[in-house]
């Protein structure tokens, strides 16, 4: 709590180091990986994202919606890179890319809302854990404080929990003067909750001082978030949110178009963070997959197994992971969505493990407590 | 953290939208309440100046038709659509209209919350608004937006829960926001027809709209429907649509379609899809539209639509994780009163839980915005844009991008950059004011015994007049009502 003080007081005293980081002391061990989490918010269809091509039923089921082979990067087995990702297929054809095929949380019903809640609080059922898993993780972090941001305004259900985490998103709006936000601080001295919020508020404006990222487009939002990630001193988890996967109707430009944005996000990323992508890992994931048939009006409905995609230079990728469960009908789940067979909780646990080195197990109960007894996933990072 | 709370203070800003300068504080909060069922305004000025459904409709349909003549034209003549002149310009042409209709709905909005006299009742068209939530992603929706509040929402506040989900489910902003007004029974005259001519082009069921009556607006989740019965429903309500939009439209002979106005609700029954439907073991027969009302009527009857509402109500008004005492009082109301929405506030207003001191909800951006203006005495929007202004705080308004509305607990909405910024536009608002309020005194006026010895000294340190009407509008008290 002490530099924490420190600083405010310091900050009050309307002093000209208004934006010096309170962690600057500790400044991070090189080498620090960097692990970011993007959330598809409205169940992305996994199978024209990293299209099954091969498998004999993938035309049938999609007719008119199929990706076309021919315009689309060819992956391991049976699999295609919807052509939307080019940067994507670049990161892929380099080894810094990994999908993962028929995969899922937990849940097993079809509303957005409870999926994203099992997704994002690493419960077994929806509404059982409160916390966020992203938030747990933190808390098996050394350092266990500064260590996680939201790229927006407000903090994600699966940053959500008892670890002080940050949130940050440019504005259009002016900046308080110092004198003012000295004596909001004051004043919110005796609140518990926005004490707490204010503190983490002013280090983290403190750290975006410098960047130049600026607005809310997918290639900014990229740039923004490894303006953070980069910084020795900064958080070395990020969250960023993804909305709009809902493609009931019109798929093939709606998905399109959103496979651009995260595209772009992606490169932006990349390319900001410069040498840090080298230890950086990236796990794009949705709460559910989309029915392996097309619907009657040009798109696909809530379904459940999707595809869940990792990038990053400490990735071990160039890969598909999948125990292909087949699109024939006997083999989808519930005779309509593609059957997971591959539980995103050991991918994701899995994956954070290697990411910070830390033991499996622990990591496993820690973010997926009520989890079944699956083994986190092995050997998808580098050593 | 606790803060204390009077009575008047409560009714002013739980149940209210905030007091003004010049309110007195309500001598008897409880019927200062329910005397607003008497002057709510369900078409206030600011709404009355607004487009109709209709009218947006037509404009909006006519300038998509415009753009693609303009394209096909283009096309014929072998040039490129997307560099066509005229193309590009009803492109422009149609933004323009939709930004332009989308920001004077939601400043029509906010002028309704600055006038009205029922502060109360326009809290709740935004509740109800929230739980029957459009997103505007879907440039059809952000044309609709705020005629749906005006038009399905608004005149049902004070009605019966059953006729708002009616009116719901049928105004074109629900139709088209969740992919209703395409939805083709696979098995009706129309599907039939193309099946025949063209089978890869077949139009078949999309069970979005069903889905989210029964998850959203109704019953709830897990509350023990199926994929089946989602499904079915789904069947059922195919044939709802929207005049001028959509499959079905046309027809030939006995089977052709009158032309319904463009932009309102059209039954089709070229695309319904024919038979009876059985619907969480229930049987429904109805022929037609009939079919998918009968089982409305039933969804919003059910104990478990009543659990849902109660929960939701209590949630907003009383607090994050709202007592079961409470909930089930509101349950019992609504149930034996047949879903009656003044009987459903009544009871609120009656429990005690709703009045126990201590802030319990941190309020919304849109909240904290509408409470804000009203503190600082503004009664109209003037030259402010209000739809920007909300979206830098987090909270774009006919927007949550997802059906399921706004999150209604503080969690989502108390985050380092949402407070940053609402400090940011705090100032901004005291700005303008200059020195034409007196924080000190103000703060009485709008939190009646309820400012904290913190705040007070906060704003009695204050160096100026802005200074310290910024600090009155980001006090704990303020920010949480």
């Amino acid at each position: 709590m002490l530099p924490r003080r420190q600083f405010l007081q310091f900050a009050a005293a309307g002093a000209g180091a208004m934006w010096v980081h309170p962690q600057m002391a500790l400044a991070a061990v090189p080498g620090d990986r960097r692990f970011v989490f993007i959330i598809q918010r409205g169940a992305a269809d996994g199978l024209n994202i990293v299209a099954p091509v091969g498998d004999p039923d993938y035309v049938r089921l999609r007719g008119a919606l199929a990706i076309d082979p021919a315009t689309a990067m060819k992956l391991d087995g049976p699999f295609a890179l919807h052509p939307a990702l080019a940067e994507a297929g670049r990161m892929y054809a380099q080894g810094q890319a990994l999908f993962v095929h028929a995969t899922a949380s937990p849940y097993r019903d079809r509303s957005h809302f409870d999926g994203q809640n099992v997704l994002e609080t690493g419960g077994v059922t929806p509404y059982e854990v409160r916390d966020g898993w992203l938030n747990r993780l933190v808390s098996l972090m050394p350092r266990n404080r500064d260590e996680a941001i939201a790229l927006a305004p407000t903090v994600p259900p699966a940053l959500r929990g008892k670890a002080d985490v940050s949130s940050f998103a440019p504005t259009a709006l002016p900046q308080p003067s110092d004198e003012l936000m000295a004596r909001v601080g004051r004043m919110y001295q005796s609140d518990t909750q926005l004490d707490a919020l204010w503190n983490q508020a002013m280090a983290t404006r403190g750290m975006a001082a410098g960047s130049e990222a600026k607005g809310q487009n997918p290639a900014e939002l990229g740039k923004l978030a490894a303006s953070f990630l980069s910084k020795p001193d900064g958080p070395r988890i990020a969250m960023l949110e993804t909305g709009g996967w809902d493609t009931h109707t019109a798929q093939a430009f709606r998905l399109t178009a959103q496979l651009k944005a995260l595209d772009a996000t992606l490169a932006a990323l990349r390319d900001g963070l410069g040498p840090v992508w080298n230890q950086t890992v990236v796990v794009v994931a949705t709460e559910f997959g989309r029915t392996a048939a097309a619907n009657g009006t040009g798109g696909t409905d809530h379904g459940t197994g999707s595809a869940a995609m990792i990038f990053g230079g400490a990735v071990k990728g160039g890969r598909v992971i999948a125990d292909w469960p087949g699109l024939s009908q006997a083999n989808l789940y519930e005779a309509r969505d593609l059957k997971p067979t591959t539980s995103l909780d050991a991918v994701i646990a899995g994956l954070t493990a290697e990411t910070f080195a830390l033991d499996p197990a622990r990591v496993r109960t820690t973010l997926f407590p009520g989890a079944p007894a699956s083994r986190p996933l092995e050997g998808l990072i580098r050593a | 953290m606790s803060l204390t709370q009077s009575p008047a203070a409560i009714a002013l800003n739980r149940f209210g939208l905030g007091a003004r300068p010049d309110d007195k504080p309500p001598a008897d909060p409880k019927r200062w309440l329910t005397g607003q069922f008497d002057r709510y305004d369900v078409r206030p000025a600011a709404y009355a100046a607004l487009p109709d459904a209709g009218k947006a409709a037509q404009d909006y349909f006519q300038a998509l038709r415009q753009r693609l003549t303009a394209r096909k034209d283009a096309k014929a003549e072998g040039m490129d659509p997307k560099q066509d002149a005229e193309a590009k310009q009803a492109r422009q042409m149609i933004f323009l209209q939709t930004r332009d209709g989308y920001r004077a709905g939601v400043n029509a909005r906010m002028a309704a919350a600055l006038g009205t006299e029922a502060p109360f009742v326009e809290r709740l068209t935004h509740f109800w608004a929230n739980h029957f939530a459009i997103s505007t992603e879907k440039p059809q929706v952000a044309v609709f937006a705020a005629t749906y509040e005006a038009e399905a929402i608004r005149p049902h506040v004070l009605g019966k829960f059953e006729d708002m989900l009616v009116a719901v489910e049928r105004h074109p902003a629900m139709l088209f926001y969740l992919d209703q007004f395409r939805s083709v029974g696979p098995d009706s005259r129309a599907a039939q027809f193309v099946a025949q001519r063209r089978p890869d082009k077949t139009p078949g069921l999309n069970e979005n709209l069903a889905r989210e009556i029964m998850e959203l607006h109704t019953l709830g989740v897990r509350t023990g429907y199926s994929q089946a019965d989602v499904t079915e429903f789904a069947r059922a309500l195919t044939g709802w649509s929207v005049g001028g939009q959509g499959p079905g439209g046309g027809g030939r002979g006995r089977f052709a379609m009158q032309q319904a106005e463009p932009g309102q609700f059209q039954y089709r029954p070229n695309i319904h899809e024919p038979g009876a439907r059985t619907i969480i073991g229930k049987r429904y027969d109805q022929e037609g539209e009939d079919q998918a009302r009968a089982v409305l009527h039933d969804l919003a009857t059910a104990p478990a639509t009543a659990r849902h509402i109660s929960t939701k109500l209590a949630r907003h008004f009383v607090s994050d994780d709202p007592p079961k005492a409470l909930v089930d009082r509101l349950a019992a109301a609504f149930q034996s009163s047949g879903g009656d929405l003044p009987t459903l506030y009544r009871t609120l207003i009656d429990s005690p839980e709703a009045w126990a001191p201590g802030a319990g909800k941190f309020k919304t951006p849109w909240d904290w915005s509408v409470s804000a203006l009203r503190g600082l005495g503004r009664r109209d929007v003037g030259e402010m844009d209000i739809a920007p202004m909300v979206t830098q705080l987090g909270q774009p308004v006919w927007k949550p991008g997802s059906p399921a509305g706004y999150d209604d607990i503080a969690a989502s909405w108390a985050a380092p950059d949402a407070l940053m910024r609402r400090v940011e536009l705090a100032q901004r608002f005291a700005a303008n004011m200059g020195d034409r309020a007196d924080a000190r005194a103000l703060a009485g006026v709008l939190l009646p015994g309820s400012v904290s010895p913190a705040t007070t000294t906060a704003l009695a340190q204050a160096d100026n007049a802005p200074s310290a009407l910024a600090l009155l509008l980001v006090s704990p008290e303020f920010q949480r009502r």
